[in-house]
C-alpha cells in the first residue's frame, strides 16, 4: 500500500518554484487614508512533480493569498512563480492563458464553488467545451470518464449540486478541475468543510489521483494532522512568511519554530481523552 | 441530583414536497445533569442540528415533532405555550450557532448586539443593562473589552466574533447552552481557545452544555459524556473517556479509524489509504427497516436487516444500540 516517493524527485527540476513572492493589498480606511496589508512577505519554495507540499498556518497567515497568486487569480506585487521553466508573473496574458489550465484550484466549500442552477453534466462540460477541441460525442465520453475517475456514477448527470452530498460535491469539484488535465492542483482547505469519514474518502481519492495521474498538490490547510498524512513536505506560514519548511516527519517530530509548536499543540486528538482537561 | 434536561423518545420528521415525510430523529433518549457537558457527535444527515433546533422548538415550518417529550427543569417544553417558550429561549436556554459571521448583525456594534438580548428579557433600566452588557463582554474579553464593544462584526476576527456570540448566549444567565458546531469555521488554534472559554464558563457559571460537532477529536478532554448520533438514532452514549478511547458501536469505531493518526504512529504511514466507511450518511442511503447503519456496517449480521437493535447497557452508564452486544 505504501507509495515510495522516488528519491530522484528530490534532485529533479521542480515543477513549480516560487521566489520571493510579495503580495501587498492596499485599502482605504473609513477616514480616507491608505492602509497597507502585506499578505505575502517574500515567500520562496519549490515543489517537485508528483509530490505534495502542505502549506499550514493560522487564519490570516497568507496561505490562501499564496494559492490565489499561483493560480493567477491575483497578481503578485513582486517576485516570481516559475512553472515549466517560465515565470508566469511576467508572462503576457495571451501566454499565461495557455498555462493557466495546468494549475487548478479547489476551494473549501463546494456548495459555493459550483453553480447551483447547473446540472452536474453542465458543470463538467463547461471546461471541456472551453478547451474546444473535442467533438460532442467525445466531450460526453470524457465527462463520463471524469466522473468514474473521482468515484461518481454517471447516473448523477442530471442532478443539481444541491441534490448531492457534501462529499459528492467535492468529488465533482475535483472532476471539474481534472477536466483540463492540470499538472498542479491547489487544494485550499478542500477537506476542512467535510465530515471526518468523508474527509478520509476524499483524502484517499487524492492519493489515488497522485499515483495514477502523477498529480502535484499544493495542500493549503490549518489541519496539521491531515497535512502530515498527505504531504511530502510541509511549509509553515506565519504573517505572510514561510517560517519553517522541510520533510513532513521532521516538521512534526522536531519543530523548530514557536508557531509550529503552537500549531502542533492545537491539533485535536482522540489521544487527549485521558489527558487532563483543557486549561483556559 | 435531578437532571436539568430529559429528552424522551423524541421523534422529529420533515415533510418534503410531493414525497412522504422523512424522519430526522427517531426515538432519541438522553438526559443532561446540571454543570455537565454533553458532546453530540454526528455527521451531516445524522440529525444533530435537528436535535438542537427541536430542543428550542425552532424547527423550520416543514418540521414536526411527532412524538416524545422534552423536560427542561421539570417542565415539558413541547406543551409550553408560545409566550412561555419565548421567555425560556435566550434566557434559560440559549443557542450558539456555527457561523458567527451570519449569526451577528453586520451593522450593529458588538455591545449593542449583547444589549439587545438583555433588553428583550430583563426589565431593569437602560443604564443597568448597559452596565451588565459591559460586564458580560469584559468576562469574555478581559484585555480589550472596550475596543471589541465598539467594533462592528467585520472588524473582528472569527474567534472574536464567536466570543461575541457566546457573550450574547450567556448574557441572561441561562442554565443550558446549546452550541451547534460553534468552532467548525475556525482554525485549530482558535478552536482550542474557544473550547477553553466554554469550559471556563461551565466551571464559573455552572452551565450545562450540549456541544454538537462532527469532529470527535474536539470532544476529547472537553466533554463529560458523548452521545453518538447516526441516522437520527442514538448509536452510543457514555462517558467521554470510555466512548472516545474504547468505542463499542461499529459506526463509532469505523469513524475513529478513518482519522489520520500520523502523530501516534512511529511507522511512516503517510500517503497510505485511510480506512473509510463506504457510502455516506445522507437520508437517501438509510434503510427503511432494520438497523440504520447496516448497509455500511463492517460487522453486519442477519438480525440487522430484520429489526432495529435495542439499547444495551454495558455498565458505567455506557449504552450502545447494536446486536453485537445483545441488542
Amino acid at each position: 500500500m505504501e507509495v515510495e516517493t522516488p528519491q530522484s524527485s528530490q534532485n529533479m527540476q521542480p515543477l513549480l518554484r516560487v521566489e520571493k513572492l510579495v503580495k501587498c493589498y492596499e485599502r482605504q480606511n473609513v477616514f480616507g487614508s491608505r492602509e497597507k496589508l502585506l499578505a505575502l512577505d517574500g515567500v520562496s519554495f519549490a515543489v517537485a512533480q508528483e509530490t505534495t507540499l502542505a502549506v499550514v498556518g493560522e487564519s490570516g497567515s497568507g496561505k490562501s493569498t499564496l494559492g490565489f497568486c499561483i493560480s493567477c487569480l491575483e497578481i503578485p506585487t513582486s517576485g516570481s512563480i516559475w512553472f515549466e521553466g517560465r515565470d508566469i508573473v511576467v508572462l503576457a496574458e495571451s501566454e499565461r492563458r495557455k498555462l493557466r489550465p495546468q494549475i487548478q484550484l479547489i476551494f473549501q466549500d463546494p456548495s459555493n464553488s459550483l453553480n447551483p442552477r447547473w446540472s452536474v453534466e453542465e458543470i463538467l462540460l463547461e471546461p471541456l467545451n472551453l478547451k474546444g477541441k473535442l467533438k460532442r460525442e467525445e466531450t460526453k465520453q470524457r465527462a463520463v470518464a471524469l466522473m468514474t475517475q473521482v468515484g461518481l456514477s454517471s447516473d448523477m448527470f442530471q442532478r443539481s449540486p444541491a441534490q448531492l452530498s457534501g462529499g459528492q460535491r467535492q468529488r465533482l469539484a475535483i472532476a471539474r478541475a481534472l477536466a483540463l488535465e492540470p499538472r498542479v492542483l491547489i487544494l485550499d482547505e478542500a477537506l476542512s468543510a467535510l465530515d471526518c469519514s468523508v474527509q478520509a474518502q476524499i483524502a484517499n481519492l487524492l492519493i489515488e489521483l497522485q499515483r495514477t495521474l502523477g498529480m502535484t498538490y499544493l495542500f493549503i490547510t490549518h489541519d496539521l494532522a491531515m497535512a502530515a498524512h498527505l504531504a511530502d513536505e510541509i511549509a509553515v506560514m506565519n504573517r505572510g512568511r514561510v517560517v519553517e519548511q522541510g520533510p513532513a516527519q521532521n516538521i512534526l517530530r522536531h519543530p523548530k519554530e514557536e508557531i509550529t509548536r503552537h500549531l502542533l499543540a492545537a491539533i485535536p486528538s482522540l489521544d487527549n481523552a485521558e489527558r487532563p482537561p483543557l486549561e483556559s | 441530583m435531578v437532571p436539568i434536561l430529559e429528552v424522551q423518545d423524541l421523534h422529529v420528521s420533515y415533510r418534503s414536497s410531493g414525497e412522504a415525510s422523512y424522519a430526522a430523529l427517531a426515538g432519541v433518549n438522553f438526559h443532561l445533569m446540571p454543570n455537565e457537558i454533553l458532546g453530540v457527535l454526528g455527521e451531516s444527515g445524522s440529525g444533530k442540528s435537528t436535535l438542537a433546533t427541536s430542543l428550542l422548538k425552532l424547527l423550520p415550518s416543514n418540521g414536526n415533532i411527532s412524538r416524545g417529550s422534552i423536560l427542561f427543569e421539570g417542565k415539558d417544553l413541547l406543551c409550553a405555550p408560545a409566550g412561555e417558550l419565548e421567555q425560556i429561549r435566550g434566557k434559560r436556554i440559549s443557542l450558539v450557532y456555527q457561523e458567527p459571521s451570519v449569526a451577528l448583525h453586520p451593522a450593529l456594534r458588538a455591545s449593542e448586539q449583547v444589549f439587545q438580548v438583555l433588553a428583550a428579557h430583563e426589565s431593569a433600566g437602560k443604564s443597568a443593562l448597559r452596565q451588565k452588557t459591559r460586564q458580560v463582554l469584559a468576562s469574555l474579553f478581559p484585555k480589550e473589552a472596550d475596543r471589541i464593544s465598539n467594533s462592528y462584526p467585520h472588524q473582528l476576527s472569527g474567534g472574536q466574533r464567536q466570543r461575541v456570540l457566546i457573550a450574547q448566549a450567556i448574557a441572561c444567565g441561562p442554565s443550558l447552552l446549546i452550541a451547534d458546531e460553534p468552532t467548525a469555521s475556525l482554525d485549530s488554534t482558535t478552536q482550542k481557545e474557544i473550547l477553553g472559554v466554554m469550559r471556563t464558563l461551565r466551571d464559573e457559571l455552572g452551565l450545562a452544555m450540549i456541544f454538537i460537532t462532527h469532529n470527535p477529536a474536539l470532544l476529547a478532554g472537553f466533554a463529560d459524556r458523548v452521545l453518538v448520533l447516526y441516522g437520527g438514532r442514538v448509536a452510543e452514549l457514555g462517558l467521554a473517556r470510555t466512548v472516545l478511547s474504547s468505542p463499542k458501536h461499529p459506526y463509532t469505531r469505523a469513524l475513529f479509524q478513518s482519522m489520520p493518526q500520523i502523530l501516534e504512529n512511529t511507522r511512516d504511514t503517510r500517503k497510505t489509504k485511510l480506512p473509510v466507511i463506504a457510502g455516506d450518511s445522507s437520508a437517501a442511503q438509510l434503510p427503511l427497516e432494520g438497523c440504520v447503519f447496516e448497509p455500511r456496517c463492517p460487522d453486519r449480521m442477519e438480525d440487522c436487516r430484520e429489526r432495529e437493535p435495542a439499547v444495551v447497557n454495558l455498565g458505567e452508564s455506557h449504552t450502545v444500540s447494536c446486536f453485537k452486544y445483545g441488542g
